[in-house]
């Protein structure tokens, strides 16, 4: 049996205290003054006053004569090297107070104008957001590390895998951490339906009532999904789906360990797998749309479930591949060799690039197509967060591509090691650009709430995979495609 | 049929790729220099049974890519920017790389294209696959349902091929 060691415990312990008091630092920080400090928040903005100098100029002509104009015809007018500025530039160069008088001006003018000044109209509302904008990021991080692992599990019963079946303790044993990113987010989503923060566009107050001074005319059409009750119940069904499927799968596989030599219970776990695959299709969709995407609630994108769901499942396997090196180093998994190691890292290579394709997808039809209500989601990523987000693509394409592209690579721990490590850091990356642009827009930062967060979420990570490791063998009994695995070669 | 090498061959004919498998570890672990083994479809983990060198076919391929890559960078910059520049959906072409998102499904296809085009010819060339090339099959039998192991004679070479399960046993 599989005992997490003392100093592994120790330092997970040390990491969720270090965590919590990062958090309890972040929650107590005053919002105001810190985004005063924060180098990212006021000099960035100055910044582009100076970048921009002429087209703001150039710009200042349409905002007084043409703010009703309607989005299309507007970015006719504007040179098409300037179209770009022109759908973005409210956000960037104009005040606060400004942009409420736009709003009062043209309040139903819902063009890419509008929604700007709206996203800049409660830009002050947004640093408040920040601490719980970064537990968001650090949940949905550690959410993929659960989920994934669970889907990559049923897959190997659906698809009849052979040579995995010395692994699915693992996978188990990772599967079982989605209930507890799960059920953070659930907090932050009643937090959010009762105004304690504003990450979700939809959430504000009053934003759906015709008589509000925040009233959103196009946020309201999206009210028949975007409201608190359904959007509890869809989160209280994740929580079932997800964390109920996790969890008979690893009744079965104990269930099936008692059971006489053998004997086993692929079957019932392989349809237990494929309706937890059926009902995690439209899931993985769903629960992209209603965690990550209705912050930016203006924008949609059709391939944002496909493009969340690469991404944390390639997180996963990443995840995986390290649980599985540091458990074969150790001498827990004696029956695991480089083959199994090899295809691991196939999949982790396979599905960086799969990532990147569905990325680049989204990203290139709206930077052609180049529609004002499109471009917005762009604008704040390829503004204040470009250094990031080119970083990102670097760290999930071409670090994995590049360091794991040989078959010598993917059978040596080392390069795989470093390749799980650069791809971590992009994914969280990645899931912090999705999410930090919408929520807290220009004042974001790497503070305490921040590492706190990551740091809980790994000790507490550490914890639970731990004891769920240690809590049965290692090694199926009775998985009839046992010996399968063992013969593995490639 | 006549090769290079100077010592005569012996060729053995087996109807069964296991034992196939099996023969040939056996031979190599008895010190026989297998040269060449015939079967009419692959026999997983024969090419490490047998001995040989890692294809460095992947190597190849990787640089098939990078030359498909520069070739279609350098299309892409001569025909949209430098010689004939258009205004395709607003898109300002003064410079390759702000135009790049258009070009990446170009990149990727002429990449593809180079890899594998390159790699199946560099196949048909190191094999010696070319039209009217003389068959090099000791045996058509070999291409049905027989299986054929060729090693250099040597003392008790016949005897052990036939304790391998050998069925029938030539010289050439």
């Amino acid at each position: 049996m599989f005992v997490l060691p003392r100093n592994v415990k120790f330092l997970a312990y040390a990491l969720v205290l270090a965590g919590a008091v990062g958090l309890a630092i972040g929650f107590t920080q005053d919002p105001v003054a810190e985004a005063g400090h924060d180098a990212h928040g006021t000099a960035a903005v100055a910044d582009h006053h100076n970048d921009h100098a002429a087209v703001a100029d150039a710009h200042g002509d349409h905002a007084v004569d043409a703010h009703a104009d309607t989005a299309g015809a507007h970015a006719e007018e504007v040179p098409a090297d300037t179209a770009v500025h022109a759908a973005g530039a409210p956000t960037d160069h104009h005040g606060p107070s400004e942009s409420h008088e736009a709003v009062a001006a043209h309040g139903d003018a819902h063009t890419a104008h509008g929604d700007a000044e709206m996203h800049d109209a409660h830009h002050v509302d947004q640093s408040g957001n920040r601490p719980w904008s970064a537990l968001l990021v650090n949940s949905i991080f550690f959410l993929s590390l659960g989920i994934g692992a669970t889907f990559f599990l049923a897959i190997q019963y659906v698809a009849q895998v052979g040579w995995s079946a010395g692994l699915t303790r693992v996978f188990e044993a990772v599967s079982l951490w989605v209930i507890v990113p799960l059920l953070v987010i659930l907090v932050i989503a009643i937090a959010g339906l009762n105004h304690v923060h504003g990450i979700w566009h939809w959430m504000h107050e009053g934003i759906m009532d015709v008589n509000s001074p925040n009233y959103d005319e196009i946020i309201a059409g999206k009210s028949g999904y975007l409201n608190g009750p359904f959007f509890i119940a869809r989160l209280v069904a994740y929580i079932v789906i997800w964390f109920g499927g996790a969890y008979l799968l690893r009744k079965n596989s104990l269930a099936e360990d008692a059971l006489p030599k053998g004997q086993n219970l692929w079957k019932k776990q392989r349809s237990l797998s494929a309706v937890f695959l059926v009902l995690y299709a439209v899931t993985s969709s769903t629960s992209a749309w209603d965690i990550i995407m209705s912050i930016d609630a203006h924008w949609y994108s059709t391939l944002f479930g496909w493009y969340t769901f690469a991404g944390m499942f390639v997180t996963s396997i990443v995840a995986l591949n390290l649980i599985v090196i540091y458990l074969r180093l150790g001498g827990h998994l004696p029956w695991i060799n480089a083959n199994h190691q090899h295809d691991l890292g196939k999949f982790m290579f396979a599905f960086s690039i799969f990532w990147t394709y569905l990325w680049f997808s989204q990203y290139m039809l709206i930077w052609y197509a180049n529609i004002p209500e499109e471009v917005t989601y762009y604008m704040a990523r390829f503004g204040e967060y470009k250094p990031y987000l080119i970083t990102m693509v670097v760290l999930n394409f071409l670090v994995p591509f590049l360091l794991l592209v040989s078959r010598d690579a993917k059978r040596i721990l080392g390069f795989i090691s470093l390749a799980s490590f650069f791809v971590l850091v992009g994914h969280w990356m990645d899931h912090y650009i999705m999410i930090m642009p919408g929520s807290v827009g220009m004042g974001y930062g790497f503070g305490a709430a921040e590492i706190g967060g990551f740091l809980f979420f790994s000790g507490l990570f550490i914890l639970v995979v731990g004891r769920n490791l240690g809590a049965a063998p290692l090694k199926q009994h009775n998985h009839p495609m046992l010996k399968e695995s063992e013969l593995f070669h490639q | 049929m006549h090769t290079t090498d100077s010592k005569p061959l012996v060729r053995a004919l087996y109807d069964d790729d296991d034992v196939v498998l099996g023969a040939v570890k056996e031979l190599r672990a008895q010190g026989v220099a297998v040269k060449e083994v015939y079967s009419p479809f692959p026999i997983h983990g024969l090419d490490k049974a047998m001995g040989l060198k890692d294809t460095r076919i992947a190597m190849a391929a990787f640089m098939y890519g990078l030359l498909g890559l520069t070739t279609i960078v350098t299309i892409t910059y001569f025909q949209m920017i430098v010689d004939w520049p258009m205004n395709i959906g607003g898109k300002p072409n003064a410079t390759w790389g702000w135009n790049m998102p258009a070009f990446v499904p170009v990149l990727f296809e002429l990449t593809v294209f180079f890899t594998a085009h390159l790699m199946v010819w560099t196949f048909f060339v190191l094999n010696g696959l070319y039209p009217g090339r003389a068959p090099q099959n000791p045996d058509p039998r070999t291409t049905d349902d027989k299986f054929m192991i060729e090693v250099e004679d040597g003392n008790h070479v016949v005897d052990l091929l036939k304790k391998t399960g050998a069925i029938e046993i030539t010289h050439a």
